[in-house]
């Protein structure tokens, strides 16, 4: 009885889950590892490179990025700093926010925690999402976020993409695209580039990423020691009931 | 030393009753020795309740209630405060286990029947502790002002609107405003960390008071004041301190072992803990698409979801209010549904087990629908559900009746090592 309501109820679970995940496009495996101290640089220089002219970290400060990143404080001020800006700052664009609305339509948004909102999959998918659409102001679209106001800032490196109607399995290994015109960097190399910023910007949105879990394994590492005293404890205690 | 820790305790006693409250409540306490892994959830949820109270005093020292400063201000917590990170981690991990731990503790209640007479009012106090418990969450998951924080609010105030004539003027009332703004924000803030704990506290207080009273009940659900020695001691009974407190601890580790396990490893719980979409401040302009509140108040937010008919001159709205009120306060009557003279699932018969088996599983596939988006044919599972959550307690006068018991033992037949 109690077997038979139960199967009953999951036929319904599944029903209900059915279609569930119909529509939704997979992402890409962004594969990313924090651990690599050099991938966080090359994303850093990256970021600041491309993506800082528009994009602020407004939680995230140069200092900080210095400490964490292993990089020396007047390699961050001669390379990812506005002159002017402290040290101490926070990571500002220096457009304003008008301009930004009147040449993209909205304001770039700031990035200091969209990979908490979209996760290091979607923005790799994002980045690698780019392919060319005439009708667009840009003259691109994107296969992630379709209709999206950003420009391929990173063509010059990519290079232009052609949409091709895959079949299902091609769409989901990523093969949905065709080499237009060549950039600068081979698909591969690309793909690393891009990589790189995604793992940068998994960092700023959770600095505390970097000491967790070695703090964590510490911690737990602890309660397990005391977990032996405690029960040696219990059982001493505990040896005269029956 | 020894002497002067003596001389000490009793000048204290001539003017405090530190020995008496001691010795009534830990040393000479007796509970069953027969308590299995259910019985810790209560010690857990108190461990939880520090948590969240230590844990909130540290983050009120950085917060800041204010619309235009709230979701910065968590950053800056993540950020810039020392150990911030982890003190936030601790509190928003801390709120989730807090029900989880909850709901075993009630589930343990159900299974064992430690609502049934004569522990009505520990139950009583325990479900007021519950909702208390819930607004607290409610009024704490507004404060980082995320897209979350600001439409589930809405969404949740925007209930008080289905009521008839006064819905709206109240819905005004409780915002201090037109819509969901500083105003609110502030307000919630102060119920979330002064009035509310108060009230937690003092319930805190009042259930133990009541569970000392009556004594604890047991897996066996026999009562042990029925068979005591000489000296007027239950003979199956055990001083709480040193038998309890020792086993207590090393359940605290364990279960402190688990809660550092999220904190550190999965603190977002893939999504479930801390919402992907409370990342993105609040923005009264754009509705997100989906809006869902956390995962404890799932099960709750499908019932309502599942009311989609005008009814009686009713509207659907006011139906999901209504059920949705329902499903919480018709905890309250467990006591005198149960009809049964068993206390303990180990005793009762098949149709009790099934019962209890099937609300448990409905509960589940509501808190798991109410997560989703609605389509149409989980509107249909989550109405099936929401029908088979209420016959658990409108049939459980016939069931409990009809059912035919296992005869229960004496005394206790197990211990609790």
């Amino acid at each position: 009885m109690v077997i038979r309501l139960l199967g009953f109820s999951l036929v319904l679970l599944g029903l209900s889950c059915y279609g569930a995940t119909g529509g939704g496009l997979q992402l890409l495996d962004a594969n990313i590892d924090l651990s690599k101290k050099t991938s966080l640089q090359r994303g850093a220089a990256n970021f600041f490179n491309y993506c800082s002219g528009c994009h602020s970290l407004q939680y995230m400060r140069y200092n900080r990025i210095a400490e964490d990143l292993d990089l020396d404080e007047s390699l961050v001020k001669a390379n990812f700093m506005f002159v002017g800006d402290k040290i101490g700052n926070a990571v500002k664009v220096s457009m304003e926010p008008e301009d930004a609305k009147s040449w993209f339509g909205v304001q770039p948004p700031d990035l200091s925690v969209i990979s908490r909102v979209r996760g290091a999959d979607w923005l790799f998918s994002f980045l690698n999402g780019f392919y060319t659409e005439s009708e667009r102001p840009t003259g691109v679209n994107n296969l992630y976020f379709s209709q999206t106001s950003m420009p391929h800032v990173l063509w010059e490196l990519e290079g232009y993409k052609k949409f091709i109607n895959p079949s299902e399995d091609d769409q989901n290994s990523g093969i949905a695209f065709e080499i237009v015109v060549p950039g600068k960097l081979s698909q591969n190399e690309y793909q690393e580039f891009t990589r790189d910023i995604v793992s940068f910007l998994v960092y700023v949105g959770e600095p505390a990423r970097l000491v967790r879990y070695k703090l964590g394994f510490w911690v737990i590492a602890f309660l397990f020691v005391l977990f032996i005293f405690a029960y040696l404890n219990k059982r001493a205690i505990w040896e005269d009931i029956k | 030393m020894n002497t002067i820790a003596k001389n000490l305790v009793g000048w204290i006693d001539q003017r405090f009753p530190l020995m008496s409250i001691w010795n009534e409540h830990i040393a000479q306490y007796y509970a069953p020795k027969n308590f299995n892994i259910w019985y810790y959830f209560g010690i857990f949820s108190m461990v939880m309740f520090v948590n969240q109270i230590l844990t909130g005093i540290w983050l009120t020292m950085n917060y800041k209630p204010s619309a235009i400063e709230a979701f910065s201000s968590v950053e800056y917590i993540m950020r810039d405060v020392d150990w911030g990170w982890l003190i936030r981690y601790m509190h928003s991990t801390g709120a989730s286990f807090f029900f989880i731990v909850i709901y075993l503790h009630m589930f343990r209640a159900l299974m064992y029947g430690s609502y049934k007479k004569p522990r009505e009012l520990i139950w009583i106090l325990g479900m007021f502790l519950y909702l208390t418990l819930m607004a607290e969450a409610f009024f704490g998951y507004i404060l980082p002002w995320g897209q979350m924080s600001y439409w589930g609010a809405q969404v949740i105030i925007s209930l008080f609107g289905a009521i008839p004539f006064v819905g709206e003027s109240l819905q005004t009332l409780i915002m201090g405003d037109y819509v969901v703004s500083d105003a609110t924000l502030n307000r919630f803030f102060s119920l979330h960390v002064i009035a509310l704990p108060f009230a937690i506290a003092g319930l805190v207080l009042l259930h133990i008071l009541a569970l000392h009273e009556v004594g604890s009940n047991n897996p066996d659900g026999v009562e042990i004041k029925n068979h005591k020695d000489s000296e007027g001691k239950p003979l199956d009974g055990i001083p709480f301190h040193p038998y309890y407190t020792s086993k207590d601890f090393v359940g605290i580790v364990v279960f402190l072992m688990i809660f550092a396990g999220v904190i550190f490893f999965a603190p977002e719980m893939g999504g479930y803990f801390l919402e992907h979409n409370n990342f993105i401040p609040a923005n009264p302009m754009q509705t997100p698409e989906h809006i869902a509140p956390v995962w404890y108040f799932t099960p709750f937010y499908s019932i309502l979801r599942a009311n989609t008919v005008n009814f009686f001159w009713i509207p659907a709205k006011l139906w999901g209010v209504i059920f949705m009120g329902f499903a919480v306060m018709i905890f309250f009557l467990l006591p005198w549904l149960d009809r049964s003279p068993v206390r303990s699932m180990r005793y009762k018969g098949w149709m009790s087990r099934t019962a209890l088996g099937i609300f448990v599983l409905s509960f589940l596939i509501l808190g798991y629908l109410g997560a989703l988006p609605p389509t149409p044919a989980r509107t249909i599972v989550a109405q099936i559900f929401t029908v088979i959550y209420f016959l658990f307690f409108l049939l459980m006068p016939i069931y409990t009746s009809l059912d035919k018991n296992k005869k229960v033992p004496e005394r206790i037949t197990t211990n609790g090592h």
